[in-house]
């Protein structure tokens, strides 16, 4: 026989119908804002578990970050030397000048000359838009007051096509000017603001080793180029003025060679075969026999370019590798880290589960935990990365590009990182029998 | 309202042990009507732990049926238990299971959480039942902060706190002294004047005495089941000396 039951009084708790009604089917899954707090809360209880936890991933993120920054910054820069030097560039070099650089051009005997250019322009014309000799030297220009140190080239009209510049002010050179040995020259921008700073250089007048030259253009401006010599600081002039007037009583005067030869391939044609057929023509034209070496040197500009970014990129190659390898050992952490909490917290676990928690409630709060320390871990790489990019940026003066995308990326691959390691543990977590985990010591 | 809140019929449960078949327990035919205050009791491995883990709906029998509030139970999915767990039964047990670092009001709030309440009404409701324990000046401490009786009193509100229709503690006076387990009894005899059927699992005799009906188990099976006049245990505590005067 069994006790009478008592009427149910019901006074001191409000039915359960009448308060959650209101939010939807009863069992509902606990939101997500709920079980960011209880992830949140247990990783600031092992603070430092969790901040050590972390570092394979904050190393790993900074790493990407940093990979990223100096590998576009690289190809950036080197897309933008491209475009200043002028795309599909070749350059012929006197085999002497190509060694000693500018200031043997006064001793040496140079083994390419005007005449190589115009024919090379002349007999080629299906691959070349141009091919502009150049002589060059160096020396102090005058104006008033001010000298300046500076490079000047000799050159042909085709040299502002060819090598991508053009005028902020003045006019360029006309063909009478070029072959008559005009006392006429075009500046750079440093060389116009280090000589008249604000005023106008048009029709101002400079001297380089003495000889009076009218200022008659100003180029348009193209900053550094990747070695961090500025192009910018330049004097151009009639090739015939810089041979007979300016670098007047030298060997190389009397003949007509020349330093170099700039060569601009037409859009489409394949720049190896273009380098080939200027070979094959100035190898004909200095009578070489086979076998023999070339005389000249011929350079690839784009190519030689393209390859210091190479370089950059075995640098960025070698971070993605530190990178990875540190996000995988980052994951394994969290995974390890993770299956820790899992069996510290079984009882926990068990608890949630007697009082409703699905099994799918555990895997969510597992794997927001993991995500939470990864996401974290991965702003915590963020900062840092970014901090260290400038910092490489700034000490070794190489070019950096911090990017949104790159930061997305990173950020979102450590929350990828979160998912993948700590899935196994949540699933751990989430496959306890309630009694099991409530019995566990 | 006159069937029964539980009805087992040939509730059996065996566990795996390697090879070997472990009959924990061996068909158990009962019902327990609303508003009933009952003790089990029995040797320790008698199957009491099983029978209250079947009960709760925590474990999923090896036979039989079990309806509880006129639903079958013995064959609903997991997730369907977890929900009739959160919804239906309020637990309690031997060693409380507070959440550690947690408020007393958070732990009391927890079955709130897995039901989808919005924080603010699972907080409101949370203190109400902190209030129905006496511990409202307690809401903030965490658990290592509250004696054992403080603690198994929050446990009890945690198990109030979506308004079960059943309330199961396995030995909840195991791990307190004599005198905090007949507070917490009388706690629960309150609870049951006000309508709550109540089933405690006990192998002290002092404890049982407190209910109103006795179910004996041995190896699995029950083997005596009385009704029995309730000690009041406010009026026990009453008798006692007070341990502040002492
Ligand atoms: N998870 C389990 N695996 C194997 N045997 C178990 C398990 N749980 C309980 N048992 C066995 O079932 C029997 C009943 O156990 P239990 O219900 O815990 O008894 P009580 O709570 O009365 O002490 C015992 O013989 C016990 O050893
Ligand atoms: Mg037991």
């Amino acid at each position: 026989m069994k006790m009478p039951p008592h009427a149910r009084n019901n006074n001191s708790l409000p039915s359960p119908g009448g308060t959650h009604g209101s939010f939807g089917r009863p069992g509902a899954a606990m939101n997500f804002y709920a079980t960011l707090l209880i992830a949140l809360k247990a990783l600031r209880v092992n603070l430092l578990r969790s901040a050590l936890t972390m570092l394979g991933i904050i190393i790993g993120v900074a790493a990407v970050i940093i990979m990223i920054a100096v590998g576009s910054g690289a190809q950036e820069k080197v897309e933008a030397q491209i475009k200043s030097l002028g795309s599909n560039l070749l350059i012929v070099f006197s085999a002497s000048a190509s060694q000693g650089g500018a200031r043997s051009a006064a001793g040496a005997t140079h083994t390419i000359s005007e005449d190589d250019a115009y024919a090379i322009a002349r007999e080629l014309p299906e691959y070349l838009v141009g091919a502009a000799p150049t002589l060059r030297g160096s020396g102090q220009v005058v104006a008033g007051n001010s000298n300046w140190s500076t490079t000047f080239y000799g050159i042909t009209p085709d040299y502002f096509e060819v090598r991508a510049w053009t005028l902020a002010d003045g006019r360029y050179f006309d063909p009478a000017e070029i072959n008559g040995a005009a006392k006429v020259a075009i500046i750079g921008q440093t060389v116009a603001t280090s000589l008249f700073g604000d005023e106008s250089p048009i029709d101002q007048v400079i001297r380089i080793r003495n000889v009076p030259l009218t200022v008659i253009g100003v180029l348009a401006g193209k900053g550094q180029n990747l070695s961090g010599s500025d192009q910018d600081d330049v004097v151009l002039m009639p090739i015939s003025t810089a041979r007979n007037r300016v670098l007047g009583a030298t060997v190389l005067a009397k003949s007509r060679s020349v330093g170099s030869i700039s060569i601009k391939a037409r859009d489409g044609v394949d720049l190896k075969i273009a380098e080939e057929k200027v070979r094959d023509l100035l190898r004909q034209r200095h009578r070489l026999q086979p076998g023999q070496e070339d005389d000249f040197n011929l350079r690839n500009l784009t190519e030689i370019l393209q390859a210091r970014e190479d370089s950059s990129r075995v640098m960025a190659m070698l971070l993605a590798a530190v990178a990875s390898v540190s996000l995988l050992v980052g994951g394994i952490g969290i995974m390890n880290i993770m299956l820790v909490s899992v069996t510290e917290r079984t009882r926990e676990i068990g608890l949630r589960r007697a009082v409703g928690a699905k099994s799918g409630d555990i895997l969510r709060q597992f794997l927001i935990e993991a995500i939470t320390l990864s996401l974290i871990g991965g702003l915590i790489g963020v900062l840092l990365g970014s901090l260290g990019a400038e910092l490489i940026g700034a000490l070794a003066e190489w070019p950096i590009k911090l990017s949104p995308f790159a930061t997305a990326l990173a950020v979102s691959f450590a929350a990828a990182i979160g998912i993948f390691f700590g899935y196994y543990p949540a699933r751990q977590a989430a496959r306890l029998s309630p009694i099991e985990a409530l019995r566990h010591e | 309202m006159n069937a029964p809140l539980i009805r087992t019929v040939a509730l059996t449960k065996d566990y795996l042990l390697g090879d070997t078949r472990v009959p924990a327990l061996q068909g158990v035919s009962l019902e327990i009507a609303r508003g009933e205050f009952v003790a089990v009791m029995g040797p320790s491995g008698s199957g009491k732990s099983t029978f209250m883990n079947l009960l709760g709906c925590l474990d999923h029998p090896s036979g039989g049926e079990y309806w509880l509030d006129g639903e079958a139970v013995a064959r609903l999915s997991d997730d369907a238990l977890a929900g009739l767990r959160n919804r239906r039964i309020g637990f309690i047990f031997q060693h409380f299971n507070l959440l550690p670092r947690t408020s007393a009001l958070d732990n009391v709030a927890l079955p709130l959480l897995y039901r989808g309440l919005a924080l603010a009404d699972r907080h409101a409701r949370a203190a109400q039942r902190l209030a129905q324990v006496g511990l409202t000046e307690r809401a903030g401490h965490h658990p290592a902060q509250l004696s054992g009786g403080q603690q198994q009193r929050v446990a009890i509100a945690r198990a109030l706190a979506n308004d079960p229709a059943l309330v199961l503690a396995d030995e909840p006076t195991g791990a307190l002294d004599s005198r905090t387990g007949i507070e917490i009894m009388a706690l629960l005899q309150t609870l049951n004047r006000d309508g709550m059927t109540i089933v405690v699992v006990t192998h002290e005799h002092d404890i049982a005495a407190y209910a109103s009906r006795i179910i004996s188990f041995l190896d699995g099976r029950v083997v005596n089941d009385r009704p029995n006049t309730p000690h009041d245990a406010s009026a026990d505590l009453a008798a006692l000396p007070d341990p502040a005067a002492a």
